[in-house]
């Protein structure tokens, strides 16, 4: 098991014909996930050449539209690739044709733009009251669950299937921490994304991870700005019983100052790194003064 | 991007947000000339991205042109909490009868918009809602449907008000065009006055603008402060490098925003055994990490006099490491003799065995290669403290 993404899913491109595009779906399809076809409205009615894990020629689709190409296709999953401008159409148009889950790479969207589609999305709810597609992200690495499948950038190759799962606001420090615990291995490793808005909080992957079977401890990884940490933590006090560990990184950032990822700034005395330590602390959870004594960390409790 | 209450007030007057008249001056030449056009009594405005000018000194009536003149020439260079004054408003002076307060901004945790209204403004707003926050109504916002008449009228009520309601709701409908149209992420009006005549005007005005939308707003490309600006930093963005220039020894380099916020934090708390050295800055040259982008981050590192060690910090990803250490390479050729302090290497993820073979075939007098984060940040410490 794993949360959001598994080997059955059908996974589609938009932005397939793109530069970043044809790189990643690429190194999707050789993590072994089923991309079954892409969407660019301009080059309907052709294909993209590839080669799938096993290193076999295919030909996968370009539709018109994420609708079409889910009618044709039973497409479940989207990643989207496109540049920050088309990005909420794009994200809407995956709404409106109803798929489960959109996670939205692109880096420099508009914080309107999200605030507008996400909202959107929430809106569109199914039989049961909840929106019918989840987004992860934007500015993200996306999910992976190793040996199955992969709707994003993050490398494949540095870790193992596992019981861990991860939820990080970064890129780089998913990836470092995914690659130091790799002999112990993930279940799934969710990259929520580093601006103001985003889909998919720390909060949505700790519920996910806690209902998920297979997923036995949980590192949680944040950093400054905002208060989704400190959230997280009153969430992990009172609903999560697996065990967690926690890494903050920005405790040197100036205050005002944005430090690479658009939602990571201190505010006054508001989103700080001391302020999301403690408040994991006071909720139980051990947090690592640095990745690898975060790592350290998950090992004792998890051969404790 | 924060603005200056002078920039604000043109945004407000571009979007029919009713204000006063300002003129912006960096002389007293010009503050008096300023003074001289609006006529009457002005009010002599610092202009500083910093709250507090008032208490500061950086606020003052002038009844005349030559007190305008005399006013400038005091606050123009004044240090209000580190910040230099380089430029005053000159506004017209107000009949004011009573102070309110209106913000729209970024709800981040409920990821939607908050506008917040009270009747008693002019008074530092965190404080008020800290100790009544019943005084301070709060008003969600879907940033689908925005603030039109009836959200207006909606917020204007759960301040309280009674009257003036039709202006108030036009005042706060024409304050969403500005957060909207400029693509802001806060527009804060404190106070918002009412004048002796009834009329509702914007006094002093704070808007930040969000930087992603740079593309769509032309305008805000001259909005920014060059004179304020750090001379490193404006090189960094000149070669679209990612960089904040920060006070300590130790300069960083290092792929993806989260591991380099963690690599100024690991180097901080290695230099505590190496007398107190920190890190000298924030750069993050992103995924790829080619022998030019690297070229560029450290030549704008080693630009940074306080700085006496270089720790470059990469996680080879998908750009394994046998990449990133030819890069590292070919970078220290190009600098050729602007590389003049050592430089600590610590790589990790892919292929990181070729990558440390590569880098100690290259035997470079000034790089030094650790094994892990910790390690290669001690080290950087150390050398920096020599």
């Amino acid at each position: 098991m794993s949360i959001y993404l598994n080997k059955d899913s059908k996974v589609i491109v938009q932005g397939i014909t793109g530069g970043e595009g044809t790189k990643h779906t690429r190194l999707m399809l050789k993590a072994g996930t089923n991309i079954v076809g892409g969407v660019n409205a301009r080059k309907a009615g052709t294909t993209v050449e590839h080669q799938d894990k096993d290193g076999n020629d295919i030909s996968l689709p370009v539709f018109g539209s994420v609708t079409e190409a889910m009618e044709e296709t039973g497409a479940d999953v989207s990643v989207a690739f496109v540049p920050p401008k088309f990005a909420k159409d794009a994200a809407i148009e995956a709404v409106d044709a109803g798929i489960g889950l959109l996670v939205v790479i692109t880096e420099g969207i508009p914080v309107q733009d999200t605030a507008e589609f996400y909202n959107y999305a929430a809106s569109k709810t199914g039989a049961d009251g909840k929106p019918t597609t989840r987004i992860v992200g934007p500015n993200c690495p996306g999910v992976i669950t190793p040996g199955e499948a992969l709707a994003g950038i993050t490398p494949a190759n540095i870790t193992n299937k596992g019981p861990i799962g991860l939820v990080s606001k970064s890129g780089t420090l998913t990836y470092q921490m995914m690659y130091e615990l790799r002999d112990i291995g993930f279940s799934t490793s969710i990259g929520i994304g580093g601006d103001p808005v985003i889909g998919t909080t720390h909060i949505d992957a700790l519920e996910s991870f806690e209902n998920d079977p297979d997923t036995e401890a949980i590192v949680m990884i944040g950093e400054i700005g905002g208060d989704a940490e400190e959230r997280a933590a009153d969430y992990i006090k009172a609903n999560v019983t697996k065990p967690v560990v926690g890494y903050v990184a920005g405790f040197t950032a100036p205050e005002g100052k944005t430090m690479g990822h658009a939602g990571a700034i201190v505010s006054g005395s508001s989103g700080t790194a001391e302020a999301k330590k403690e408040a994991l602390e006071a909720a139980g959870v051990k947090v690592g003064k640095t990745p690898s004594q975060t790592a350290e960390l998950l090992r004792e409790i998890y051969k404790g | 991007m924060d603005l200056y209450e002078y920039q604000a007030r043109d945004l407000f007057e571009a979007h029919g947000v009713p204000v006063l008249a300002g003129i912006v001056a960096q002389t007293p030449e010009e503050a008096k000339a300023a003074a001289e056009k609006i006529g009457g009594t002005v009010v002599v405005k610092a202009q500083v991205k910093v709250g507090g000018r008032g208490k500061a000194g950086g606020v003052k009536l002038a009844k005349s042109a030559d007190e305008a003149y005399e006013h400038a020439q005091a606050i123009l260079g004044m240090d209000i909490k580190g910040h230099t004054v380089h430029r005053v408003m000159i506004a017209q002076g107000a009949d004011i009868a009573e102070e309110y307060y209106f913000s729209i901004l970024l709800d981040r945790a409920q990821r939607n918009y908050l506008a917040m209204c009270s009747k008693e403004g002019g008074v530092e707003i965190e404080q008020l809602a800290e100790e009544r926050p019943e005084a301070l109504a709060r008003v969600a916002v879907d940033p689908n449907t925005g603030v039109d008449a009836e959200k207006a009228r909606e917020i204007a009520e759960k301040a309280g008000f009674t009257e003036d309601l039709d202006q108030l709701v036009e005042v706060f409908q024409t304050l969403w065009t500005v957060f909207q149209k400029e693509d802001a992420t806060l527009v804060e009006v404190n106070p918002l006055v009412k004048t002796g005549e009834g009329k509702i005007i914007a006094l002093d005005g704070k808007v930040t603008v969000d930087e992603n939308a740079a593309y769509r707003q032309p305008g805000h490309a001259d909005l920014v402060d060059e004179q304020t600006e750090d001379p490193l930093e404006a090189k960094a963005k000149e070669n679209d490098l990612n960089y904040v220039k920060l006070d300590g020894q130790v300069g960083v380099i290092g792929n993806g925003a989260g591991l380099v916020m963690s690599t100024l934090d690991v180097v901080a708390y290695a230099g505590e055994a190496h007398n107190g050295v920190k890190p000298a800055n924030f750069l993050d040259i992103g995924g790829g990490a080619s022998a030019e982008v690297m070229a560029n981050g450290l030549d704008v590192i080693l630009g940074d006099d306080q700085v006496k060690s270089v720790f470059v910090n990469v996680f080879g990803g998908i750009t394994s490491c046998d990449a990133v250490a030819n890069g590292i390479v070919k970078a220290l050729e190009i600098l050729g003799d602007t590389a003049s302090k050592p430089l600590v290497v610590r790589l990790d993820g892919n292929n990181v065995e070729e990558g440390r073979r590569i880098l100690d075939e290259a035997n470079h007098p000034l790089v030094t290669i650790a094994d892990t984060m910790d390690e290669g940040a001690d080290k950087a410490a150390e050398l920096a403290n020599k």
